[in-house]
Parts: structure tokens; sequence; C-alpha cells
């Protein structure tokens, strides 16, 4: 069942990938036997696997197949969901993330994370990034906080594009604009991790590839896990791909390896587009 | 492996950053809880507050009387017709005083105190016996027990409210000794120890003498009032009943803590009180006069019945004309409006009516109904027009809000097969959101129950004796009784206000006990 | 005859006969088409059935439109000839007196058993019922030729191809209409009499010295000016307000935040139930419980403030009934308009908004106070002015428990008056409708409507534009 079970958890001999990955060799994070429930129903069934820094990794899968349920559990924002549990390690830096003790609000500053819908708050555009650097305490003085809101919006690509309406609100921007601001609103925090749940489902061609443009840039520098329902996005953007069905992993690979020649029949189905 | 230290957020200071927004959420979260339970602490002051009010006020002292219907008195001649026996209160009435003074020889000859004891009953407690009197003619002449309610102080008294009062048990009387114009020494080794060390705190330390404090001395139906005190020895005097009584007895002594001028009952009055009760003819009945007699100035006697009945005429007005507008109102803007300046500006009219202060519906009712159209004051019709102008809205937003929860699919498939727009409404539609639109104009007319302001504006407040027996008639409503009550001076309308808001929330419990009734059992999601 | 005629019960009557000749209108408009419809080639366009509404509705519509008229004209009409036709000995009876005089006369008229009384009066009273007499019987005749009429006419229109379905129905929305317009006409009719009677009462006072006079004393029939009033209103509203915001808007806060699915359950209906208390009910608590407990905390401090020595002499008032004691019952009264409106826009706050902050580190107060609320402020402020609007315009509790000194003081625990106080007090008891007593109740009943009005518009407004965002 478990397929990631017999694998080596970081077996990376993806020639693309840049060379700062390989000093990187071991695992951002490292999920052991995790297992997620809605009450009684349970959504993810001992799923074990961990996420190389500096690479992007995807997470696949028909909709419903919990791959967004196990996302949040890295960040533990399952957290601010009603009677929903987690079991089982999340290991960063080798501390489970699940230990009573640790502080989610803690661990959410270091795993950053952008959702579906482009989501930036009611405020001007300078006041979203600033948000998260503020309640963190990140910047000394106005100075400061203004070289990190540039520096996050040129990370995200955007600066050009906004820095004239810095305190225009953040919610007057494009669609993909949204996105970007929402990208750069986590860059702010100066995270280790970036989740992405399907970033692109709300946006048009034009503004996926921007973003599909500022993953690849990103992964430079973070950790990043990406669920999206599209095969082809998973392809472009991540160096590695696991594939979920029904709260299972089924596999885990390259992502030239899954999507070209995938162990698992279930997987290739799914590739093929039997099912899903 | 990544060094901790790359983030800033995982530093010392950052540590103690967080250390402080914690707390920060903490209190936040404290703020709130207090906020909520600030408010159900209210919510039960309120209810603890009229709960226990109104407890004491559903029971009451009711004294038993032998009285033997003499003809002469009850049916004199040429007042002998049924209708002249059961207005003939003074005859009845005598009968009961009569009783009163057989019972309490010493109230006979002195005017003050006759005064006194017959505050015991009022005049008009003697209606039912006369009525059941004037209705069995042949009972004249022979001995009936009838039951009269006690004095209202007097009731209020017994429940230990009205007078402080402080009960200390003494020791045993070895002798009475009678002295001069009727006082006796009472006599017992140690038998005031209590006594004296109750007065002393009674007193704050100050006069431990009895003279300076009522202190009523009981013993079976007998009581005196002490004059002097000493450990073994007292003085008193005897109020009513034989001095005998004390001897080889322990009497009870009562410190009663509020002086005689400032109480509305006298310490001769306490002591018949006890008298009564000593021989077994007070007893504590549940009040049900309060649900079958109507308003009196006697609270002893009065009730609520007319407001009640009141109350159901004007909610009867209410419901025939705000729930039919209501509901075709609702009806034409859910379902036939078009979406034109019309429509909108009856909708914010709507909308702004349900705010609308309800005492400036009262001015309405009274410019209009009253003053305009010439109806009459008081009259439940009026008051059930006015309530009908404040309710109507919220049956509209409601009904409006039941309309619209039934699904599209219903009126394409009654149009599909040929219904008219008004068939499908009348028929599919109306019929689907008939348990939501019911709901809301129940609890619109639960509202309108406990409504007061306008009804005040409409001369619905005046004093109403009887019963109305149509919605023409001059009536009162239960708010408006329980407003009317409350500003009573006497204390012992108090329970009683309080009893009556009882049964005002009773009705109203009873609808919204029928709200969620409905909801539950018609309750259908889409 | 006509006497006896004039002692006719016409409410019920009128009812009887509008109800017999539409059940008769329909049953007769259905025979006729079921035999149209057995003679008839081809399909009818409606219903018998349909046929049998088209001719009722033809028939009650013209009655009942006579049964209307006659209540609204009949006493009227009757009175006007009768005075008409008093004897010159009446002429000096002012208006008011000859009105009620009038009145007892239909009050006797009604009852019948006029024994006892003077003989003009009985000769008068059986004049009333002559008229009154005459007036019922040309209201049934007129009524019976009306009904025969539409039966006949609507009769005659029934053919195989007869529309009488669309007629029906449009009449029927046609009635639906005018129920929906009765709104119209009530808000009409407020503006309408409101604004009449302070007319009336502006021509015998002026509107500048009634807005701002600082001395009120109606009762007296002396002096309108209405300052102490209003500020007594702003007053009592004002403390409701402190003691109503923060509880409810916290109480809104942990409710949509914190609570548990399952005290969110128990807690938002028992908050509720605060709102379904009925206003006397909160009057009777102020004047029995938090009154005297105002009362006894004015007198401590009192006392303190003497020992301490900061002040030689009482310095609040510490009275029976006060703006302290009103102003803290109606803010428990007014929590759950706040806590619920506010529950609501809160709750409308997308959940992605608050996944955001979260994503990013926030804590629980940090999401709720910086983004939340934020989010949610138009709708808080929409549900804080309604609750001022309802505050303002609330009666029983300041009638029993605020007191009636018109005065301008700044002590909570002074008895301080407020419009609606006065308006109820102005119109219980003796009320003529030219007193400019009874009258400056409606010029005060207008500035409470003007007042109400504007905060409910402003705040339904941005209820409406919030509602739009998030929708």
């Amino acid at each position: 069942m478990d397929t990631s079970q017999g694998m080596s958890p970081v077996v990376d001999n993806n020639l693309t990938l840049p060379p700062i990955a390989d000093a990187a060799a071991a695992p951002r994070i490292d999920c052991r036997n995790i297992k997620v429930f809605y009450g009684e129903t349970q959504a993810i069934h001992d799923v074990s696997m961990s996420f190389p820094d500096r690479a992007v990794t995807a997470l696949i899968g028909p909709s419903g197949c919990g791959k967004s349920t196990f996302l949040r559990c890295l960040n533990r924002m399952n957290d601010t969901i009603e009677n929903c549990r987690v079991e089982g390690q999340i290991l960063m830096d080798g501390e489970n993330i699940n230990d009573a003790d640790v502080d989610p609000v803690l661990l959410r500053s270091r795993v950053g994370m952008v959702f579906q819908k482009p989501n930036p708050f009611p405020k001007s555009i300078y006041d979203n990034i600033a948000y998260g650097p503020r309640i963190h305490g990140l910047a000394n003085g106005r100075e400061d906080l203004d070289a990190i809101v540039e520096k996050s919006l040129r990370r995200a690509g955007l600066w050009d594009e906004v820095k004239d309406r810095l305190m225009a609100p953040g919610t007057g921007l494009s669609g993909g604009q949204q996105q970007r601001l929402c990208i750069a609103r986590a860059i702010a925090v100066q995270p280790e991790v970036i989740l992405m749940d399907e970033p692109c489902s709300a946006l048009d061609p034009i503004a996926t590839a921007r973003i599909e443009e500022l993953i690849d840039e990103l992964r430079n520098r973070y950790c990043i896990v990406i669920v999206t329902h599209s095969m082809q996005q998973a392809a472009r953007v991540s160096q590695r791909t696991a594939f979920f069905h029904l709260g299972n992993l089924v596999e885990l690979g390259d992502t030239s390896q899954i999507f070209t020649n995938p162990r698992e029949k279930r997987t290739e189905d799914y590739i093929t587009g039997r099912f899903g | 492996m990544t060094d901790k230290a790359r983030s800033p957020i995982t530093s010392a200071a950052a540590a103690k950053h967080l250390k402080r927004r914690r707390a920060a959420d903490g209190r936040f979260r404290y703020y709130g809880l207090t906020a909520i339970l600030t408010a159900l602490g209210a919510l039960a002051v309120l209810a603890v507050s009229i709960g226990s009010q109104a407890l004491s006020a559903a029971t009451y002292n009711v004294v038993r009387y032998d009285i033997t219907l003499d003809p002469a008195v009850v049916a004199p001649e040429g007042k002998s017709r049924p209708a002249d026996i059961s207005r003939n209160v003074e005859g009845f009435y005598s009968l009961i005083r009569d009783n009163l003074l057989d019972t309490f020889p010493e109230a006979q000859e002195d005017r003050v105190l006759r005064r006194e004891l017959s505050d015991f009953v009022t005049r008009l407690a003697v209606l039912p016996t006369a009525r059941l009197v004037a209705k069995n003619p042949e009972l004249i002449g022979s001995q009936i027990t009838v039951t009269a309610p006690l004095n209202d102080d007097l009731d209020l008294y017994l429940k230990g409210g009205g007078v402080r009062e402080r009960k200390i048990r003494t020791g045993l009387i070895a002798s009475v000794q009678a002295g001069a114009e009727g006082t006796y020494a009472l006599q017992g080794a140690g038998a005031f120890d209590k006594l004296i060390a109750g007065l002393t705190v009674a007193g704050e330390g100050r006069a431990t003498d009895a003279v300076q404090m009522d202190v009523l001395l009981t013993s079976g139906a007998s009581t005196g009032r002490l004059t002097s005190i000493t450990p073994g020895a007292a003085t008193m005097e005897l109020l009513t009943g034989k001095a005998e009584d004390f001897t080889n007895d322990r009497p009870t002594a009562r410190i009663i803590l509020s002086p005689e001028s400032e109480r509305t009952i006298s310490d001769r009055q306490i002591a018949w009180t006890l008298a009564l009760k000593d021989m077994g003819r007070i007893k504590r009945e549940p009040r049900w006069t309060l649900l079958t007699n109507s308003d009196s100035t006697y609270p002893e006697l009065a009730g609520g019945l007319s407001a009640i009945v009141g109350s159901l005429l004007t909610m009867l007005v209410t419901a025939l004309v705000a729930m039919p507008i209501g509901v075709l109102a609702a009806v034409y803007l859910e379902e036939f409006a078009p979406r034109n300046r019309v429509t909108e500006f009856i909708e914010v009219n709507i909308n702004n009516l349900a705010a609308v202060p309800s005492i400036v519906f009262g001015l309405l009712g009274a410019a209009l109904y009253i003053n305009f159209l010439g109806m009459p004051r008081s009259a439940p019709l009026v008051g059930g027009l006015v309530l009908a102008l404040m309710t109507f809205p919220v049956v509209i937003i409601a009904s409006r809000a039941a309309l619209k929860a039934v699904p599209p699919s219903v009126r394409s498939g009654a149009l599909a097969v040929g219904a008219s727009q008004m068939q499908t409404v009348f028929h599919h539609v109306v019929p689907l959101a008939a348990p939501g639109i019911l709901t809301g104009a129940i609890l619109g007319m639960a509202r309108a129950l406990g409504e007061t302001a306008p009804l005040l504006l409409i001369g619905m407040v005046a004093f109403v004796g009887d019963v109305p027996k149509s919605p023409m008639d001059e009536s009162t409503v239960m708010p408006v009784l329980i407003f009317s009550w409350s500003n009573n001076a006497e204390r012992s309308w108090e329970p009683l206000t309080a009893a009556m808001i009882v049964i005002l929330l009773a009705f109203l419990l009873l609808m919204n006990g029928l709200v969620v009734f409905l909801r539950r059992k018609y309750e259908r999601r889409w | 005859m006509l006497q006896q005629l004039g002692q006719l019960p016409m409410g019920w009557l009128l009812i009887a006969l509008i109800a017999v000749f539409g059940s008769a209108a329909f049953f007769l408009g259905r025979t006729r088409a079921e035999r149209l419809l057995e003679t008839s080639i081809g399909r009818m366009h409606s219903r018998p059935n349909y046929h049998g509404y088209y001719v009722a509705m033809c028939t009650v519509v013209p009655v009942l439109l006579i049964a209307v008229a006659y209540a609204i004209f009949a006493d009227d009409l009757t009175r006007s000839q009768l005075t008409r036709e008093l004897p010159s000995s009446f002429d000096r009876l002012s208006a008011p007196e000859l009105q009620s005089y009038l009145d007892s006369v239909r009050m006797a008229a009604g009852t019948a058993a006029s024994s006892g009384a003077d003989r003009v009066f009985q000769a008068i009273t059986n004049r009333y019922l002559e008229l009154r007499g005459f007036v019922n019987a040309a209201t049934l005749v007129l009524l019976g030729a009306l009904a025969a009429i539409g039966i006949f006419w609507s009769q005659s229109r029934l053919r195989p191809d007869f529309r009488a379905r669309a007629l029906v129905e449009n009449g029927m929305q046609l009635v639906l209409f005018l129920c929906a317009g009765v709104a119209i006409a009530t808000t009409a009719g407020i503006v309408f009499s409101l604004l009449y009677e302070s007319l009336l009462f502006f021509q015998k006072v002026s509107a500048w010295d009634f807005l701002t006079g600082t001395r009120w004393n109606a009762q007296t029939n002396a002096e309108f000016g209405a300052l102490p009033l209003f500020f007594g209103t702003f007053m009592i509203a004002l403390i409701a307000m402190l003691v109503a915001a923060p509880i409810g808007l916290f109480s809104a806060i942990f409710l949509s935040e914190y609570a548990s699915p399952k005290a969110r359950g128990w807690i938002k209906p028992v908050l509720e139930i605060l709102a379904g208390i009925p206003t006397v009910v909160y009057g009777f608590f102020a004047l029995l419980v938090v009154a005297p407990a105002v009362r006894q905390l004015a007198i401590w401090i009192n006392e303190l403030i003497i020992q301490v020595g900061l002040s030689s002499e009482p310095v609040l008032a510490a009275q029976p009934t006060s703006a302290l004691a009103a102003g803290l019952v109606m803010g428990i009264m007014v929590i759950p308009f706040v806590s619920s409106l506010s529950d609501d826009v809160i709750n409308a706050v997308p959940q992605t908004l608050r996944d955001a902050a979260y994503a990013l580190g926030a804590t629980k107060s940090e999401t709720v106070k910086q983004v939340v609320v934020p989010a949610a402020l138009p709708g808080i402020i929409a549900a804080l002015l309604l609750a001022v609007s309802r505050a303002i315009g609330e009666t029983m509790i300041v009638v029993m428990a605020a007191g009636k000194s018109a005065r301008i003081s700044m002590d909570p625990t002074s008895d301080l008056t407020t419009i609606t106080v006065q308006i109820v007090s102005l119109m219980t008891g003796e009320t003529g409708f030219d007193d400019p007593k009874t009258l400056s109740a409606f010029a005060l009943g207008l500035v409470l409507f003007a007042v109400t009005l504007a905060f409910n518009v402003v705040a339904l407004r941005v209820v409406k534009k919030y509602r739009e965002k998030y929708d």
C-alpha cells in the first residue's frame, strides 16, 4: 500500500536540478505515518514522504484524494478546522511539528502558504505585505519594513507593476496580480517552506504562466510544495511528484519518472486519463 | 540542515515577542468570555429576581369563616331578589366582620381596634359568596363555611415580607400574674436569656430593654407585647387571647425590627393573624384568582383575566389583519413584482417600518383611528389594528425568506405542466413555504403580544374591571396591566406584577415553543 | 321602524351579506359555465371554477367598497345631519362639548336602555336612531342592487372562450399589489399624521423655541423647550450603548471565532431570549432591582466622597429612578441586537481571509482584530446604528425607570426624561386633539421618527452594500 516505504527518502538524481539543490540532500520536511481524520472518517491513510529543500514537489491526484488536506498538515492549518485530527510525525529540523508544545503561530511563520483563490486582505498593497512582518516584529522601523515590502514584491515579480500605487487596495488588482501579491505576502515573513494549494486554479492561462515562472525562480531559495490538479503544470514546475488516490500516497518519484514511466498501474491510469 | 538562527523568528527576542503575543491572545479570548457571561448573568439575575417575586404571589393566604346566613342581613325585606342578594356586599361583609369580632372580643368596644380588625378582609372579597347565595337561595338561614383572601399586607407578612422580624424561642415560663390594665408579669428562671441576647444583636448593642423595640410574645393563639424584660422576668401587655396560655409554655418571641409607625400593619393585627393561623383558620392556597379574577384596586382580589382576554381579542384582530396582508404582500414581492422603482420603494418602506419605534405606531393609531376615523378608545379592535401595522412588516420579511427558500425547480416543474403563474404560486410554492411563513407570523405575533407603548397611547391603560366580550369593548392587555400594576405604590403589588409577568412570559414561551415544534417537524433542506 | 333599523348590528350584517352574495355569485357563475361546457364544441378557455370566481369577484368588490364607505362615513353622516337639526339651545356648546354629547347619544342608542335620561336627550337619541336607520336602509338597498347588477352583468359575459382565469388572476395580482402597498400607505400615514399634528402645534409654538428651548413644562401648557428631552434621550441611549456595544461585540466575536459549535448552539438562542423579553418586563426589572441598586451605590459613593473629604455634601443625586438605571437595563436589552447582527457580518467574512492570516502565523486574536473585524466593520457599524435607533425609540424602560423631570444634568444618578416618556405622559389621561399639550406629543414623535429613520436608512444601506460585497 505505502509505496514510499521502500524508497530512500530522497533519491534525487534529477539532472535538471540546479547545483544548489544538491547541497540540501537532506529533506526539509520528513513526514512519517500521517493519518488525518474528519470526525470518524479518515481522509489520509498512513502517508510517509519527505520534501527536499530547494526543489518543487507536486502533489497530484483526482479531486477529493486528500492532497490538499495533506498539504494543510504541513503548517498545521488543519488546526483551524473543527473536529479534524492529525496523527503521525512531521519532522522539521528534527522536531515534530505536531508536538503539543510547538506553537502553530511560530510554525506558520516558517511554513508559508498560498491558497487556491487569491485572498488579499481588504487593505492596501503595502499593508498586505507588511502585515506578516509587523505581527512577527521582523522589521526595525519604517525603512526596514519598506525594504522588506520592496524585496518581497520584487521576488514575487510584482514590484514594477505596483510600485507607484502601494497604498491602493490589494483587492483592486487583477486575479493574477492578487495571487502574486499573496505569494509576496508569504515571502515577506521569510519562510523556509512555501505551500501552494492549487495556486493557479482561479487564474487565466497568461497569469498562470507568470505564476509558474515565479515558482521556478523561487525554488532556488525555498522548499516548495504545490498541490495541483493539472498534470501538465506538475510536469512543468516540479522536480518531484507524488500521486495521491483516495487518501493514499500511491507513488512518489522524480517528476520525469512519474510521467514517463510510472511504476504503479493506478498512476499510469490517472496520467493517461483513464480516471480523474 | 538549515541552522535555526537563519530565520529571525527563532531568535530569543522573537521568542519574547511571541510570548507577549500569546498573552494578548489569551486576554482577548477572556474578554469575549466575560462579555458572554455578563450578558447571560444579566439574564439570570432578571429571571431569578422576577421568578422569586412571582413565586411568592403564586400562593396566598385565605381565612376561613363559619357564618350563619341570617335572612335579615343577607336578604332583608324588599331586597330578597337574587339580583339584590348578589349585590348585597354590605350584608355579607357584616357577617364576616361579626365573625371576626366574635373570635377577637377585645376589638368589640374599641373603635380603632374594630377598624384594624375589619381590615382583615376587603368588602369586595365577599362577592363570590354573595353570588353563590343568590344562585342557591335555599342556603339562607343555614350555616356555611366561606373563605376570603387575607389582607394583602398581612399576607405579605405571613410570607416573610414587608416586616422584618427575628424569631427567638424563650425558656419555660413558670408563672403568670395579672397586673394593672391588661398587663401581666411573666416569670421563669433564665427564660429570657436568649431573648435579651437577641435584642442586643438586633439593637446593635444599643438598647437591651424591650420598651425600645417591639417584641411580641406568642403562645398558641395568644400574643402579648413586652414592656419590660430581665433575664428571669418580663411584663407584657396582652394583645389577644388568654394570659393562662403562657404558663408552663415556651412562647415564641418576635423582635419586630421596623417600628409600628413605619409599618402598614399594627402589632395587634400581627397578633390576630398569628392567632387565626394557630386556630388553623388560615390556609395557604394556590392563587388561581390571578387567572380567574379581573383587575381590582385590592391586590388580594386582583387578577389578570380581563387583560388575558383583552390580549387574546387584540391578537385575534392583529392576526386577522396582519397575517393575510403580510403573506399576500410577501407573495407579491417575491413572485410577481417587476424589478422597478415602485417595488424598490415598497421594499425600502418595509425594512424601515420594521425598525420604526413602536411608540410611533401608537401616535399613528391615535391620530388615524381615534381622531380621524373616530373609533373608540381602549378597544381591542383599535389596539389590534395598531399592532397589525407594526407586525405586518415582520410577517412580510419572514414570509419572503420562506418563499425564497423554495427552490426554483418547483416553480419550473409546475409551469412546465401548464399551470399559470398564479396557480404555480398558490398550489405549489406557498404550501411548501407555509411552515416558514407560519413560524415567522407567530414570532411577529409574539412580539406584538409583549408590546406596551403604542397601546398606552390609544387609551388601553384604563382600569378595566370587566372581562371584555367583543373587540369593541373597553379593555386592557397583559403588558399594559403589568405596567399599571408596577405603578402601584403598595409593596404587595410587586409579587403580583411579577406573577403577571410570568403569565405573559408563559404565553410567549408557548408561542415560541410552537415555532420550535413547527421548525422541527417541517424543517426541510433543499 | 326606522329606529329599529338604526339598531341593526351592521358590522356583522355586512360581513354576512358579503359572504352570502359572494358564494351565491360563485355557484351561479360555475353552474352557468358548466352548462356552457356541456353545450360548447371544443375546449373552454377557463375551468368552470374560474368563471365562478369571476362572477363572485364582480359581485363582492363593489359590495365591499360600499361596506368600507359605510364603516367610515355612516356615523359622520348621521351626526352632521343630527347637528343641523339640533335645537338652537345647543349652539352655545363648544365643538368638543358637542362631540362628547353626541358620543353619549350614540352610546345610548347602542344600548337602547336610555331610561332615566332627560327628555331632550331621549328625543335626540331617537332622532339619531331614525337617521341611522335611514342610512342603514339606504346602504342595504344600495348593496343589494349593486350585488344584483354585478351578478347579472358578469354572468352575461360568460362564453366558452371567455378568459375568466386571466381576469381573476389579474384581479388577484391587484389584491397582492395592494397588500404590498399597505407598507407605503403605513409610512405615508405615519409621516402625514405626524406632520399634520406637528404643523398644528408649530402654529402655536415656534419650531425654533421647541427645538432649542431648555424649559419643558408641557403638563401645565406653558413651556415647550424640548432640549432637555433630547438630552435625556441622548444620555440614556449613550449609557445603553456603553453597555451593549462592548458586550454585544465581544459576545459576537467570541461566538463566531472562539466558541465550539455546541456552545454556540445554546448560547446564541439564550442571548436571543434577551431580545424576545417584552420591554415592560425590563422596565419592571429596572424598577424593582436596578434602580434601587443604583441608588444604593450612589449613596455609598456620596458617603465615601464625604468621608475622604473631597466634598462636604453629596455629589450624586441618588434618585429612586435614574438615567443610569434605565440606561443599564436598556443596554442589556440592546445586547442581542448588537451581537446577532455583528455575528452575522463576522460570519460573512470569507474563511479564506482568516486562512491567509493564519498561514502568515497570526494568532487568533490578531486575525480577529486586524483582519476579520476591519473586514466586517461596515456591518458592525450598521449593527451599532440599529441598536442606537432601538435605544432612542425604546419606551417602556424609560417610562418606568428614568423619571419625569426635564433637566439637563450630567449626573447619571439623577432622573432624566426622554422624548418617549413625554409622549406617553402627554398622550395618556384626558387628551383633546386641539390641545397644544397633545399636539406637542406629535412634534416629539416627528423628531423621534426622523432621527430613528435616519439611523435606520443609513444602517440598512450599509448592511445591503456589505452583503453585496461578500455575496
